[in-house]
């Protein structure tokens, strides 16, 4: 089974986590750029941030056989303070980046003026950059936010089809099945989503632009939540393939419209993973792991 | 999808970018961090395009040193190392604005990350000729450390010197003392300097 977790927060994540996720089939990963729990003051911490996801994290992922790629954007959180406003300027030389694969996590949190110009504003920067885009939607107030959403989504110069509306449920999931824009679920260990409504939601909606991820952070998260899902689709009945579906072509596809998603060739078309691509696929020297001792 | 607008990030091909570079340098912050997936598509060198966007830098050396530190501080890894890579021609002697070692601060930044490629990368010809003996004898260690393959070090054999080898020997001591393995590039290096003493620490 091989495995594409669509959206978690590695920066917050263990070696371990990265073992055990490779261990259960994952080999691809986006990292959305969003809050870090600490509201950040100042332009230099986010770009430090978004040099970090592009930078020290896909080379730490590199090191346990998963390709790391990221998505780039000011949150809507943070859009409201007015230091950070600033990041707007800094994105573009980040947009062109090769391993930003769309704009994000972008959306509401509290549905401010200031949040609504700062959406709007991204979602112009993904169609000049011709990148997708990946939005979520607020936890608070969540039927009103996503139509919300789904407004500004239409307003722009963006296509349906090259957006993610993520953390949905059985609530909000509707009207986005309706929009064409993808269907994003994060699976968590007791908010959100779980596993077994992640399965009742597919077999009433079907596996088209169905994406499944962990959003995995530094709260109470789980970054196998992924296999989960699709362990509980084989027992539902669903075929290899249609686990296949969900939790590899689906989200492949969605990214692949940036042009960008470079797939390391060992996991090209239904290659299954192997054991011993384990340490040092591409950043590390033929027989030398860089795992041992890097750190001191 | 389909964008309304056509993006102004996306240059045409990598040589419409280095003329462009070479007019407008300035250019090169937009061009550099795409060029190389252009140039994949183009059947090219990623690493290639991007030195011959930094080689179209026009100016005295000043102007071009601090343009290709800005390009290395905005860059992804592989960026940065494609501007590692390109520093023994951008200080190529028929070049009239050779740089000289006024990008040497970009090499020093290299050898402070944690990542192998960088390191790697930042131990070309340049710093060979340009870093001073303690940086340079630090960073080889830092090389053995990491499991870089001391070979791709250049001027391994000119550079390595006594007081290298009492650090590495000492690093192999420490090793042994731990019961846990010499990597064989230390041994390497050793072989590499004439030393008939083999004792572990000399006061020098
Ligand atoms: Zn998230």
């Amino acid at each position: 089974m091989r495995i594409f977790d669509p959206h978690i927060h590695m920066t917050s994540r263990t070696t371990d986590d990265y073992v055990r996720m490779h261990a259960a089939g994952v080999r691809a990963v986006v990292e959305p750029s969003f809050w870090l729990g600490q509201p950040r003051t100042s332009v230099g911490s986010f770009t430090d941030y978004f040099d970090s996801i592009l930078g020290w994290e896909p080379f730490r992922a590199s090191q346990y056989g998963i390709a790391h790629f990221a998505t780039i954007g000011l949150n809507p959180k943070e859009a409201n303070d007015a230091r950070c406003r600033e990041v707007l300027d800094v994105l573009p030389r980040y947009l062109v980046k090769d391993r930003v694969v769309a704009v994000g996590e972008l959306g509401y949190d509290s549905m401010t003026p200031e949040e609504d110009d700062v959406f709007a504003a991204q979602l112009a920067l993904a169609a000049e950059h011709e990148l997708p885009a990946l939005v979520h939607t607020p936890h608070r107030d969540k039927l009103t936010g996503t139509r919300r959403t789904l407004d500004v989504v239409r307003e722009s110069a963006v296509a349906p089809g090259a957006i993610i509306v993520d953390h949905l449920n059985e609530m909000t999931v509707g009207v986005v099945a309706e929009s064409g824009c993808w269907m994003g679920f994060s699976v968590y260990p007791d908010t959100k989503m779980d596993e077994h409504r992640m399965v009742e939601i597919l077999r009433r909606y079907g596996l088209d632009r169905m994406i499944v991820n962990s959003a995995a952070d530094w709260g109470n998260s789980d970054p196998l939540k992924t296999v989960r899902v699709a362990e509980a689709m084989l027992a539902a009945g669903y075929t290899d393939d249609d686990v296949d579906r969900v939790l590899w072509r689906n989200p492949v596809e969605f990214y692949s419209q940036s042009g960008r998603l470079e797939l390391p060739d060992t996991l090209a078309d239904g290659a299954q993973p192997r054991d011993e691509e384990l340490v040092g696929a591409g950043a590390t020297f033929e027989g030398n792991s860089v795992l041992r001792g890097a750190r001191d | 999808m389909s964008p309304s607008t056509t993006p102004a990030t996306n240059p045409m091909t990598t040589r419409d970018a280095i003329a462009q570079v070479a007019s407008d340098p300035a250019t090169i912050e937009r061009h550099f961090p795409a060029a190389a997936r252009i140039a994949t598509r183009e059947g090219r060198d990623g690493d290639a395009a991007r030195r011959e966007l930094l080689l179209a830098i026009p100016g005295p050396a000043a102007y071009v040193v601090d343009l290709v530190r800005r390009v290395y501080e905005h860059g992804d890894p592989a960026e940065r190392r494609a501007v590692l890579l390109a520093l023994p021609a951008l200080d190529a002697p028929e070049r009239s604005n050779a740089v000289g070692d006024a990008a040497l601060p970009i090499v020093r930044d290299a050898l402070r990350t944690n990542d192998t490629r960088l390191v790697a990368a930042a131990l070309g010809p340049y710093a060979a000729t340009y870093l001073d003996d303690d940086a340079w004898r630090q960073a080889l260690l830092k090389v053995i450390f990491m499991g870089i393959p001391v070979e791709q070090v250049a001027g391994l054999a000119e550079r390595s010197d006594a007081e290298l080898a009492r650090m590495v020997r000492d690093f192999a001591a420490e090793r042994e003392a731990a019961g846990r393995i010499v990597p064989p590039d230390a041994l390497t290096v050793l072989a590499l300097v004439d030393t008939p003493d083999p004792s572990p620490s000399r006061a020098d």
